[in-house]
């Protein structure tokens, strides 16, 4: 019997029932949505490393005999090792003006690859290795609309080679492709063709430039980086590295710990929020029902069966909120892993809901709620039959603070009204606006991703890059290639410069990063310190971005090991001389010339910025293409363009989602406390509608608690929103870029409107409850 | 100030023809059968009958609290029986003083807030402190509903209701929740403002002996007005015993 009363009390408030079951379900969806994605996404990792046999250490050379492949397999720890060739080329498609950077990888004659195996989506495999036919990835052919049959040139050491598409593939090695720390499938293809013939455009025939290992079962890294080092240091090795500094795979783990961090943080917030609305909820529905619950204790009705009762109450409320929460968590979490195959490619991106995912959620929203609903319960527990028959004592007001103060008679009655009120009930009113605030503070945190991405690419990418174009060279060059580009069509400025790569060192820690020399009087490449300014790199000594400098434990004044990972592999000792805290780079800086003293290449040069007459581009970029010496040239606003592109899709859907969300949790916390007050203050209305009051002037009174909850919840939800993103920053914990905590006025504009929007939402609902008022029904009859 | 009698005859409340049928939940209630009356202008009506005869129904038609369901009920020249809402308010607004067995007070506002609350809309209000000094309570401004007696809530009440000058004072049964020593100072103050001021006072009970304070008495059976008697001469409430 005591059930059938369940259903009709929870019946009787059902629009309090959902907007609360919304909160949990938007928790558990969450929670659902970003943990299965992650678990997805790594499962879909480990899967794909393990049948597309991904090696576990790559190394890359300049040039060393097929002889030496029998040594690197006797490496103790060595698993498998494999050889190949890998050359980055420039591509030249038909009906495209800017050159594209292709990399060359050689595929084994005859055989599939023992490592690195590749899936083909469409097309066919390579039949005669000495053809000219190659494979693509999937990313780049579908950003390109490359396919089987279509063609296009490449320039191989030098020569214009037209090559075939035979079929697209998929790699496990570049699963998110790129080249910078940016999502940019345009302008970076991987190709893979014969190694026959590729080894013979560059006369590598008998020869290696890369290795592949699968370690053994057991076997340190680290012992088989060092044994590879030491042993290819002769053949130019590049320096050995494990999956953690492998681009696609650091880019693919980043964005997986992302989600975990997501799916942890955030829910928590919104099961905060319900166990709060269950306990206002569940005490308003057991102060209402004093009476009944006398009732059934004089009748003799266990104490813990009337507790078990109202138990149920909140248990419906949340295994409701649990059941909608595990439909929106399995349809976002597809959703979400769709959209990350658009980005990551895997064969058969396979979205897949674990159990132990949905136990956590709905056993961590369950034991939330019942601890929410404890004090309430112990409440009805405690009620004595004979005090629960008679109605509740008067509530007691006092003065408030202000008035105390001295300072009453600056406002009317009704100001005192609403602000004693308030003053009563102090917690809930507090709950209230940190509820709201934290809705505000969802919101931000889920749409200011995209001014720290404008902010990234707007302000501190084009402050820093000045030029249109960056030209790579070949082969270091001396810097009569300068006055050759120059005489380009379109140019107005080269600056050339020289990047190498290094491992950096200090004591066990070690890094390897690129070393930029830089010459005074640049002006298209700026080393900026706080507030842009400008940092003078010194004669002597390095300038490290300040996160390399942290993850290599230095401080400016000491001293760092360098190792050229190029020539003759030197390595000195070098003092710190400042640090720049750079957002989208790990570089280290030193003086040009003192970088050319080191590499004793004198003034050679790697690289050239170039600043173009942009009505003269085309024809600077077709000239480009045919340029033997440049290997690849990378333009600034395409990338931008193609970042901006693929970043915005999913800030787009993020923002959906969260904005949802947040004003779920917007509408249940004001929804429910607009109610409440109304169901605790009808009486009280009703009279004041009596005396003459319109319902405008009562909505008003009631309304204005709303009011004032809000003008404190939004700035402090601007407060905590700014806190809360840069705590998801701070665990994200990216390690290649930092992410710029810059949150616009748009992004605290578009947070404070969905709340507002959710509050004259929950404030019409109310209007209209006060407009429909029975006012005689309403005074028959002592609340 | 007028004297309180000779009564003038000046009707302030015609009604003809009123009926009033709502329902309770699957049953049809006819609470009102068609009622005819007029109260003049400085009277003081008390209504008698026993419950479900129609009292408060008829006196929440009269404040503008509900609409007859056929027949005109008019006050002076408002039409009550087809203004609207906000017609409704504005009446109840600027001519009408209610008094409520269960006094309806504000619990988080004082004595003199109370009053304030309704002195701040109207136009030729009292002070808050003067209403209450009327009825008795004077010492008693700064005091919360919670930290005063049945009777002297009530007082508040009357005061708040008073303090605006009102046409009407519409009470309904005022001292039913009252004991009888407490319930008389109540219809003092309520008899007191009727004389004083001129307001015209309609009073709902059930305890019979309270109509001798009346000009006249209006009895109220099934919805009907069953008799009318004129008091020749109307007792103090001090004089009278229940």
């Amino acid at each position: 019997m005591l059930d059938r009363k369940l259903v009709r009390d929870l019946w009787a408030v059902k629009t309090q029932v959902i907007t609360i079951a919304l909160v949990v379900a938007s928790g558990i969806g969450g929670f659902i949505a970003s943990l299965s994605t992650y678990d997805s996404l790594k499962t879909l990792q480990a899967r794909y490393y393990e049948s597309g046999r991904f090696a576990d250490v790559f190394v890359q050379l300049k040039r060393a005999p097929l002889a030496t492949e029998q040594r690197l397999v006797e490496i103790p720890g060595v698993g498998e090792a494999e050889t190949t060739l890998v050359f980055d080329v420039l591509v030249d498609l038909p009906e495209v003006v800017e050159p594209v950077i292709g990399r060359m990888i050689a595929l084994p004659d005859g055989r599939e690859p023992r490592m690195n195996r590749l899936t083909l989506t469409a097309g066919r495999w390579i039949h005669d290795p000495a053809s000219n036919e190659v494979l693509v990835n999937e990313a780049f052919a579908k950003a390109r609309r490359l396919g089987p049959g279509d063609s296009f040139v490449a320039l191989l050491n030098g020569k214009r080679e037209a090559l075939s598409v035979a079929g697209v593939v998929l790699s496990p090695e570049y699963i998110f492709a790129g080249r910078s720390g940016f999502a940019d499938e345009q302008s970076f293809g991987v190709f893979w063709m014969g190694r026959e013939r590729l080894a013979g455009a560059f006369d590598m025939k008998g020869a290696y430039n890369r290795v592949s290992v699968r370690l053994a079962h057991g076997a340190s890294e680290e012992g088989v980086i060092d044994a590879l080092d030491r042993m290819l240091e002769t053949y130019g090795s590049r320096g050995a590295h494990g999956r953690d500094e492998q681009f696609s795979h650091r880019a693919l783990t980043q964005e997986i710990n992302e989600q975990k961090v997501f799916g942890t943080v955030l829910p928590s917030i919104f099961l905060a929020v319900a166990v709060f609305l269950l306990n206002v909820v569940l005490t308003r529905q057991i102060a209402t029902q004093r009476g009944q619950i006398a009732a059934l204790k004089a009748l003799g009705c266990p104490d813990f069966r009337i507790a078990a009762h109202y138990l149920k109450f909140v248990l419906v409320i949340v295994l409701l909120g649990i059941a909608i929460g595990i439909g929106i968590g399995a349809w976002l979490g597809r959703m979400m892993t769709q959209l990350y195959a658009g980005l990551f490619r895997f064969p058969s991106p396979d979205y897949t809901l674990q159990a132990w995912i949905v136990w956590t959620a709905a056993g961590a929203a369950l034991a939330a709620a019942v601890a929410g609903a404890l004090n309430a319960l112990r409440a009805v527990a405690r009620l004595a039959p004979a005090e629960a028959m008679r109605p509740p004592s008067p509530p007691v007001f006092r003065a408030t603070l202000l008035e105390r103060m001295g300072l009453g008679h600056v406002y009317s009655p009704r100001v005192r009204m609403v602000l004693r009120d308030m003053e009563r009930r102090p917690l809930r009113v507090m709950l209230t606006t940190v509820g709201i605030a934290c809705a505000v503070a969802i919101l931000i945190s889920g749409t200011w991703w995209r001014d720290a991405i404008d902010y990234l690419l707007d302000v501190d990418f084009r402050l820093r890059e000045k030029q249109h174009v960056i030209v790579a060279l070949v082969e270091p060059a001396s810097s009569a290639v300068i006055y050759d580009l120059a005489r380009l069509p379109g140019v107005l400025r080269v600056e050339a410069g020289r990047d190498t790569e290094v491992r950096l060192r200090n004591g066990h820690l070690n890094y390897r990063a690129t070393l930029s020399g830089v010459t005074g009087g640049t002006e298209m490449r700026r080393v900026m310190g706080p507030a842009q300014r400008d940092v003078s790199v010194p004669e002597s000594g390095l300038v490290l971005n300040a996160r390399l400098a942290k993850r290599l434990g230095v401080r400016p004044g000491e001293t760092v090991m360098i190792e050229l990972l190029e020539g003759e592999r030197t390595r000195t000792s070098l003092r710190v001389a400042g640090v720049v805290d750079e957002l989208a780079e790990m570089r280290a800086y030193m003086n040009a010339d003192a970088l050319g003293r080191l590499l004793g290449q004198g003034d050679a040069l790697s690289y050239a910025r170039v600043r173009l007459d942009l009505s003269q581009r085309d024809a600077f970029l077709k000239q480009v293409k045919e340029t033997p010496r440049i290997a690849a040239a990378l333009e600034l606003a395409p990338l931008i363009r193609n970042v901006r592109e693929t970043s915005g899709r999913f800030i787009l859907v993020f923002t959906g989602i969260l904005s949802v969300f947040a004003g779920i949790i917007a509408v249940g916390v004001v929804y429910n406390n607009a109610r409440i007050a109304l169901a605790e203050r009808l009486w009280e209305l009703a009279t004041l509608r009596v005396l003459g009051f319109t319902r405008g002037e009562v909505s008003g009174l009631l309304l204005a608690e709303l009011a004032i909850e809000l003008a404190i919840a939004l700035p402090l939800g601007w407060t905590l929103g700014y806190w809360l993103s840069a705590g998801i920053v701070e665990l994200i914990h990216a390690e290649t870029f930092r992410i710029p905590m810059v949150i616009q006025p748009r992004t605290y504009a578009y947070a404070t409107l969905v709340i507002l929007g959710a509050a004259v939402v929950s404030a019409f609902v109310v209007r209209r409850r006060i407009d429909t008022m029975d006012l005689t029904g309403v005074l028959k009859t002592r609340d | 100030m007028e004297p309180a009698a000779p009564v003038p005859r000046e009707p302030v409340f015609v009604a003809r023809g009123l009926v009033k049928t709502y329902r309770m939940g699957e049953i049809e209630v006819h609470a009102l059968r068609g009622i005819d009356l007029d109260i003049y202008r400085g009277e003081f009506v008390v209504l008698l009958g026993p419950s479900g005869s129609g009292k408060s129904t008829l006196l929440n038609i009269l404040g503008g609290l509900d609409r007859p369901t056929s027949g005109t009920a008019r006050w002076r020249e408002h039409d009550l029986a087809v203004a609207d809402d906000a017609a409704l308010t504005r009446y109840r607004r600027e001519h009408v003083g209610f008094v409520f067995q269960f006094y309806n007070l504000i619990p988080s506002l004082t004595a003199r807030e109370n009053v304030a609350l309704v002195t701040e809309m109207a136009g030729d209000a009292m002070p808050p402190a003067e209403a209450l000094e009327r009825v008795g309570l004077g010492d008693r401004l700064d005091h919360f509903p919670s930290q005063l007696s049945g009777g002297e809530q009530q007082r508040i009440a009357i005061a708040r209701a008073i303090a605006k000058r009102p046409d009407v004072l519409l009470c309904d049964e005022p001292t039913g929740a009252l004991d009888y020593e407490t319930g008389k100072l109540v219809l003092e103050a309520i008899a007191r403002i009727n004389r004083d001021l001129g307001t015209t006072a309609v009073v709902i009970t059930h305890n019979a002996s309270i109509a001798r304070i009346a000009d006249r008495v209006m009895r109220l059976a099934d919805g009907r007005i069953a008799s009318v008697e004129t008091n020749a001469s109307r007792l103090t409430p001090s004089e009278i015993a229940w």
